[in-house]
């Protein structure tokens, strides 16, 4: 028997790439819901990580690619009863990040957005970190403890 | 169309579906306006019965909807705010300070 497997936390891992249309959002949560299923966690649980997937997927849509064609880059990878998201876009990317995740700030009033994304994203989930290069592209990683 | 609605007088329902997010929204969104501007509409309600989950799209659709109907005088309300997780993303955006909600009988 492989002793160091044993004693290393069980590691599982998925990526999936798709268009950024919006019929392809409520397929991310569930695709990430599902991946994310036998770590068995709450109703709670389940809710707060797919709020968090929507927001940075509709992010792209609407900001990074700004509802025009491109490709949205979904990662998932769980290490024990912690489950990291990677949400990625190489759309317009974002000048000014930190006033980009202040809540109610958003550059797009027209569109009805209300600067509340980046708000529910670090309210549902434990660590959001969000790398940007003007032209680039966006990439949201976020981490959650499922289980406590 | 992924939602149903109807228009009673001039309030206009809309039966809000399992899932509210930007994909849904933004149908809502073109939807709502043009009744509103076809049947004269003066209330808006938003029929949550069915609904599980919401993003900061619903928010975006609902707050909108405000907007326009009081340009026009008229007034948004919800309806069956039944669901817990609903219920927290409401309170999370302030909406119950915006937006008239009408509980159920049996609460
Ligand atoms: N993937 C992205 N690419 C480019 N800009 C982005 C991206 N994600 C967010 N932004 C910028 O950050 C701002 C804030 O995002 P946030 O999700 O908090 O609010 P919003 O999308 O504007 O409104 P809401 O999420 O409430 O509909 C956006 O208005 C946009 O300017
Ligand atoms: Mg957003």
């Amino acid at each position: 028997m492989n002793n160091r497997e044993d004693t290393m936390e069980k590691q599982n891992e998925m990526q999936i790439v798709f268009d950024a249309r919006s019929e392809n959002e409520g397929f991310a949560r569930m695709a990430v819901a599902a991946f994310i299923s036998p770590l068995n966690p709450t109703i709670d649980e389940l809710a707060d990580v797919k709020t968090a997937v929507s927001e940075a997927v509709t992010n792209c849509i609407i900001h990074g690619y700004r509802q025009g064609s491109g490709k949205i880059f979904l990662e998932c990878t769980v290490i024990g009863s912690t489950v990291t998201i990677g949400i990625t876009d190489e759309g317009v990317g974002i000048i000014n990040i930190k006033q980009a995740m202040e809540p109610m700030f958003t550059t797009r009033p027209e569109l009805e957005r209300s600067g509340m994304g980046f708000a529910f994203m670090e309210a549902f989930m434990d660590d959001v970190q969000v790398y940007s290069s003007p032209g680039k592209g966006t990439r949201v990683v976020m981490k959650r403890r499922i289980g406590g | 169309m992924d939602f149903q609605y109807e228009v009673k007088g001039a309030s206009l329902t809309i039966y809000v579906p399992r899932e509210l997010d930007h994909h849904v929204a933004s149908q809502i969104q073109a939807r709502a306006d043009l009744a509103v501007d076809t049947y004269r509409i003066q209330t808006v309600i938003f029929d949550f019965s069915e609904t599980e989950f919401m993003d900061s799209s619903g928010i975006g659709v609902i707050l909108g909807r405000c907007r326009n109907m009081g340009f026009a005088g008229g007034k948004v309300k919800a309806v069956h705010l039944k669901n817990e997780r609903v219920r927290k993303i409401f309170s999370m955006a302030g909406l119950y300070k915006l937006v008239k909600v009408e509980e159920d009988q049996d609460e």
